[in-house]
């Protein structure tokens, strides 16, 4: 009985199929024209009903009852006896900045330019150049007023001036970079042999370490590329920037590591693993240069020493974190230095960018970009975790304890440079 | 380990360097910084063209001499209107509420005993009214008689007692009726008159465009700065009388440069009570002040309370030789 019903049951999905086959050859022989028909007439008929409503409103009078006009600060520079604001029109409609104060105790009409002009464009820039005479260390407002009365105003928290692309400040700034990125990275890599000379429960603490390491990393940029993307102008969308940053390099890392894989077989796993590592955390380093070089730019480190020295600590494990997946295995010596300048070199770019042409919206996409690589990272070296010793090894005394040293570590040199 | 101590000393020697330096440039770039000076050029207005106010748009302080009611009644007309664009400093024109299309209103000038008539006709969409200070029937003092959109009303009373008076709207919520401009200076002659001079009117007040408590812009006669793109011409020697009303939530200090003046609070004495070149007038208080210049040149007339100064509560006289004295110099 029951193989009977199955049986007509088979029969019936034949002969349907069968019909499904006879009305789609049907479909085939109709006009190709058609097909294209039906394609384009949903279009058509959005071209016409976004006609019809460019032509008569939408039926809602909607007109709004204040202008809407928004004028974001994009950068503002300070050079001796003037203050120099970058701004970018992120309203619907053009803008006309008609005056300009600068608030110190009070605020005070002054005196501006505005280049190209002090009309912009929606999504337009202009350059508003307001001589006046500030003092280094003092709070000061920059406040824009435009023709219909609106006002936008920037703080500048303590006045310190913008470092120019002259020879001494690209080398001091070079020079942070080397302190905080290059350094650090090559110390830890110098902890190699004593990483080798550990047993490998040893060897399996370290690498969990690196995990937690990185996992605080990841969470520190994301915070970070969340906190600037507020700064980051109206129709660039910030948290948009962030998704896209980190999703792209996710996958972007997933696609190059595949490839390499595929060409060298599965032997060089460990030191592809190292490179990618390497990869991320210059990603990261170099999103971390920009907000550095981009917080020396608007004045807001504290004197630099103690914050050097933080930063030093703090990223001397990232070292540690490039060269864990290769303790185990034999590779040339040179590749130890293409990983720490891999790792190392980006924050110097990053620094001298980030001084140079701070731009919230570069220092959000590099962060989520870095924040992507790294988590792309966990993931591989959890993987390589689980085929060199199985699941069953990931959650034990030793991994646990090496995970928690990780952020311990990240968290306490972390006090240093929290500002 | 030497690299880096070498380093942290050469960062640390840099960072401390800087500021130094900027500071010295920055005194070298504006050592020759100029106060707030003549208005157009040298402050405030160069750029972008459209900034500079219309000479023509110019409030212009002068007052009619006071001239005797026809019939011992004075009437006047204030058209309401809402919206009206306002330059409030240069380019910048917000809407404004008017009286007969200006903020302030106009000056309505009376000699004590007048019966003053002021019809105020509504054109706006929202009620509003007149109140008057002074000495006036308790039906005619603004508060109930309130005016509705497409109506109007005849506020009636003998002028008393003499003085400066401001008039303002007075419907809630008057502090956004008072801020959107309704507001106005009144003048009651005493009988006898006063010596004859000169006459400037001088409101003091202020605009806060965005609403957020604090003004962003000071003026006198309704407009930040028209005075400094503009100077008031005045003649050495002359003797001038200036009433001088604060139509603001906050205290001005009107203030004469290169000189001091005869006050006479609320113009209600004929005698000054002070000689000064200070003076603070609280929330819509008012005075005379009388003085001369007895040399030429630029003087600036301000508010003392600098931030007003600064956001727009300055202009300047530019005083000049009589023009007999300068018709002689060319002759020689
Ligand atoms: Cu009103």
């Amino acid at each position: 009985m029951a193989e009977s019903v199955a049986e007509r049951q088979m029969e019936d999905l034949v002969a349907h199929d069968q019909t499904a086959a006879a009305t789609s050859s049907v479909a085939r022989r109709g006009s190709r024209a058609a097909i294209i028909a039906s394609a384009l007439l949903p279009v058509m008929l959005l071209a016409g009903i976004l006609y019809l409503l460019v032509q008569r409103g939408t039926g809602l009078a909607l007109a709004p009852p204040a202008p809407i006009e928004r004028i974001e600060f994009e950068r503002v520079e300070l050079y001796p006896g003037e203050i120099r604001a970058h701004v970018i029109n992120s309203g619907p409609e053009s803008v006309t900045i008609a005056q300009v104060q600068v608030g110190w105790l009070n605020r005070a009409s002054w005196e501006f330019t505005a280049t190209p002009s002090a009309t912009i464009p929606r999504l337009g820039r202009a350059v508003v150049r307001i001589p006046y005479p500030w003092v280094a260390g003092e709070p000061y407002e920059v406040v824009l007023l435009t023709a219909n009365t609106l006002v936008f105003t920037h703080e500048i928290a303590i006045a310190a001036e913008t470092p120019v692309a002259g020879g001494s400040t690209l080398g001091s700034l070079a020079l942070l970079g080397v302190y905080v990125g290059v350094i650090p990275v090559f110390l830890g890599i110098g902890w190699l042999p004593f990483l080798r000379a550990l047993p490998q429960r040893g060897y399996y603490f370290f690498l969990n370490l690196t995990l937690g390491l990185l996992v605080f990393l990841g969470v520190d940029a994301l915070h970070e590329a969340l906190e600037n993307a507020a700064l980051v102008p109206g129709p660039y969308q910030g948290i948009a920037l962030i998704l896209i940053g980190l999703s792209l390099s996710i996958l972007l890392l997933y696609a190059i590591s595949g490839r390499v894989k595929g060409r060298e077989g599965s032997g060089g796993n460990g030191l592809l693993l190292a490179y990618t590592i390497a990869l991320s955390i210059g990603l990261h380093n170099l999103g971390e240069g920009l907000a550095i070089g981009g917080a020396y730019a608007l004045g807001e480190v504290a004197t630099g020493t103690l914050l050097v020295l933080g930063f030093t600590l703090h990223n001397l494990t990232e070292g540690v974190a490039v060269v864990a997946p290769v303790v185990r295995s034999r590779f040339r010596w040179v590749h130890l230095l293409w990983l720490g300048l891999l790792a190392g070199l980006p924050t110097i770019a990053g620094t001298m960018a980030g001084a140079l042409a701070y731009s919230a919206l570069w220092s959000v996409l590099f962060l989520a970009v870095g924040a992507g690589a790294i988590i792309q990272v966990v993931i591989e070296i959890t993987r390589h975790q689980i085929r060199e010793s199985g699941t069953a090894s990931l959650a034990n005394a030793f991994n646990v304890a090496g995970f928690a040293a990780g952020l311990a570590v990240m968290y306490v040199t972390g006090l240093f440079v929290t500002v | 380990m030497v690299v880096i101590a070498a380093g942290f000393i050469l960062l640390g020697a840099r960072d401390s360097d800087q500021p130094a330096i900027s500071i010295e440039q920055a005194a070298r770039a504006n050592g020759h910084h100029h106060p707030p000076t003549l208005g157009s050029g040298l402050y405030q207005y160069e750029h972008p063209g459209r900034r500079r106010f219309d000479p023509q748009q110019v409030f212009n302080p002068e007052l009619p001499p006071p001239t005797p009611a026809p019939n011992g009644i004075r009437e006047f007309t204030l058209v309401l209107e809402e919206d009206q664009l306002h330059e409030v400093a240069p380019g910048v024109k917000m809407p404004a509420w008017t009286f007969n299309r200006s903020v302030p209103g106009p000056v309505l000038r009376a000699t004590e005993g007048d019966t003053i008539r002021v019809t105020l006709v509504n054109k706006g969409k929202l009620p509003h009214s007149i109140h008057f200070h002074g000495i006036h029937p308790a039906k005619m003092d603004g508060v109930f008689e309130i005016v509705p959109p497409g109506a109007q009303f005849t506020y009636e009373f003998v002028a008393a007692p003499f003085g400066i008076m401001p008039y303002h709207c007075h419907t809630m919520p008057t502090s956004q009726h008072i801020h959107n401009g309704l507001y106005g200076m009144m003048i009651i002659d005493p009988k006898q008159g006063r010596k004859p001079m000169r006459e400037l009117a001088m409101m003091m007040s202020a605009f806060d465009l965005d609403r957020d408590g604090e003004a962003d812009f000071y003026a006198w006669n309704g407009r930040a700065f028209q005075y400094a793109d503009h100077p008031v011409a005045l003649t050495r020697g002359e003797p001038i009388r200036m009433y001088v009303l604060n139509m603001f939530e906050e205290r001005m200090v009107p203030h004469l440069h290169g000189n001091m003046y005869q006050l006479y609070p609320s113009g209600t004495s004929l005698q000054p009570s002070e000689y000064t070149d200070v003076k603070t007038l609280n929330i819509a208080e008012r005075a005379v002040l009388e003085f001369q210049y007895d040399f030429p040149g630029f003087y600036m007339f301000q508010c003392h309370v600098s931030e007003h100064m600064e956001q727009g509560l300055m202009g300047w006289f530019n005083v000049v030789e009589p023009k007999a004295l300068v018709a002689k110099k060319d002759v020689r």
